[in-house]
């Protein structure tokens, strides 16, 4: 009996002492935490996904807070979590329309010319820097999937050495983006199917050289567009979103098929 | 291995090559494998470990001579030891959050899992196991965690070259580190027998 109770009193007594100290502590080395972050974090989708690209949903409060981090930045939350944030933050909440990530690059095999067999790190960003890439075009889609590996919703896969996006998984956190080292996938709106799918500045004929499907710069869909919405810059052209009527116009002028609906 | 038959640098010798607590008691895998992809961070974790190593040495060596012999209840150690070290890992949380956050933020989730390192549970029981006095419980804490210190900041190393190697696919991964930990493991048992 004795032995029992003596057990019982030393681990009580520990756990005593220790809840003492502890709780004291927690007095002591008290750091100040901006309630909005709890706040903002029981807002969040939870997941710790890190597609908005901060150390998990903590990281990401932790930013909001601060007024780093756009309240929309959390793509898995939704437009329910971008509203609770909006309040919390008192700003008002912008209707975001969705977006989706887009490969603007059409350099699959036979169509983008190879300038030599690659068989080294399977990294694109290894690959371009071994003398710019096994592909002709020097501003085109390497291939070896660094987007792929980054893509933590599998929306992203390789067909024929072209990163190709599952629009229904992708959720446009922008993590493929950030990672290509050829800077060829954008964030459009989901609305916004008819796309530019080449970057190339390269001159008319060299890029025509390099690949069956490149923007050599003709202006003509510059010409054929009533809206004023697509532009040649830096030898290539690009659509205003926010113009652009998705009417295809410039789809039927375009020489090498450069535009695309999707 | 007592502290005044070998002298304190072989002592030192023996608890961080010999009786390496990753490769060669195999105890404290879990943080060796996971914390081990940057040395920066890995460096942090094997200071946090010999920070909680030796004062947990010290604090289950006192709870051991003070509560549990004299009350006989030396079958209560591993429990206690346990709760102790729990406790003692919440407090360094704490302490780290407020005078550290640099530290506090690199270590993420791995510092509460220092709470379920078994090489801290394991030094506190191999100190009683040995009968060591206080002083020698508290440097084979230090040494047994600066052994740790230097396994995972060696696995770090190798890791961080493994990032731009080319690996073949089956063993990408955590095959591959769980290859390596087992070659180092192999190199080290030639330090076995070095101090008698």
């Amino acid at each position: 009996m004795l032995d029992i109770l003596n057990a019982l009193l030393v681990m009580g007594g520990l756990g005593i002492v220790f809840g003492v100290i502890l709780s004291f502590a927690d007095k002591v080395f008290a750091v100040p935490v901006d309630e909005k972050v709890a706040l903002i974090r029981d807002n969040l989708a939870g997941a710790n996904c890190g597609a908005c690209g901060y150390p998990g949903c903590d990281g990401f409060a932790e930013a909001v807070a601060k007024g780093e981090a756009p309240i929309t930045g959390c793509p898995p939350g939704g437009s329910k979590t971008v509203q609770a944030l909006a309040e919390i933050m008192g700003v008002s909440a912008t209707a975001s329309e969705p977006k989706v990530a887009r490969v603007l690059c059409q350099g699959a095999n036979e169509i983008a010319g190879i300038r030599y067999e690659y068989s080294g790190v399977e990294s694109c960003a290894a690959a371009v820097a071994f003398a710019g890439g096994p592909k002709l075009c020097q501003y085109s889609c390497v291939g070896l999937g660094d987007c792929v590996n980054v893509c933590k919703f599998d929306a992203l896969t390789i067909e024929n050495d072209l990163a190709v996006i599952d629009d229904k998984k992708c959720t446009a956190c922008g993590m493929c983006v950030n990672v290509c080292p050829r800077h060829v996938i954008e964030l459009v709106p989901r609305s916004a199917t008819v796309a530019v799918r080449c970057r190339s500045s390269a001159k008319a004929r060299e890029a025509r050289a390099a690949c069956t499907h490149a923007c050599i710069g003709c202006k003509r869909c510059e010409k054929a567009c009533a809206f004023d919405a697509i532009h040649v810059a830096d030898g290539f052209a690009t659509i205003d979103q926010e113009k652009c009527t998705q009417c295809e116009e410039c789809i039927k002028v375009c020489p090498n098929n450069c535009i695309t609906v999707s | 291995m007592r502290l005044a038959e070998v002298g304190f640098f072989l002592f030192m010798v023996d608890c961080i090559l010999c009786n390496n607590y990753i490769f060669s008691r195999f105890l404290g895998n879990c943080p060796f494998l996971g914390v081990s992809s940057k040395v920066e961070t890995s460096i942090g974790m094997g200071l946090a470990v010999t920070f909680v190593m030796g004062l947990a040495s010290a604090f289950t060596w006192v709870a051991y001579t003070y509560l549990l012999e004299p009350y006989d209840l030396k079958y209560l150690d591993t429990i206690a030891f346990i709760f102790i070290i729990a406790a003692l890992v919440q407090f360094v949380e704490m302490f780290m959050k407020k005078s550290l956050p640099a530290l506090y933020n690199a270590l993420g989730i791995y510092l509460p899992l220092i709470t379920t390192n078994c090489a801290v549970l394991g030094v506190a029981l191999l100190n009683i196991k040995s009968s060591y006095g206080l002083i020698e419980s508290v440097l084979s804490g230090v040494f047994g965690a600066l052994g740790f210190l230097l396994a995972i900041v060696m696995m770090a190393g190798v890791r961080e070259r493994l990032e731009t190697s080319d690996i073949p696919k089956p063993f990408r991964g955590f095959s591959i580190s769980l290859v390596i930990a087992g070659m180092m493991a192999v190199a080290f048992m030639g330090f076995t027998g070095l101090v008698k």
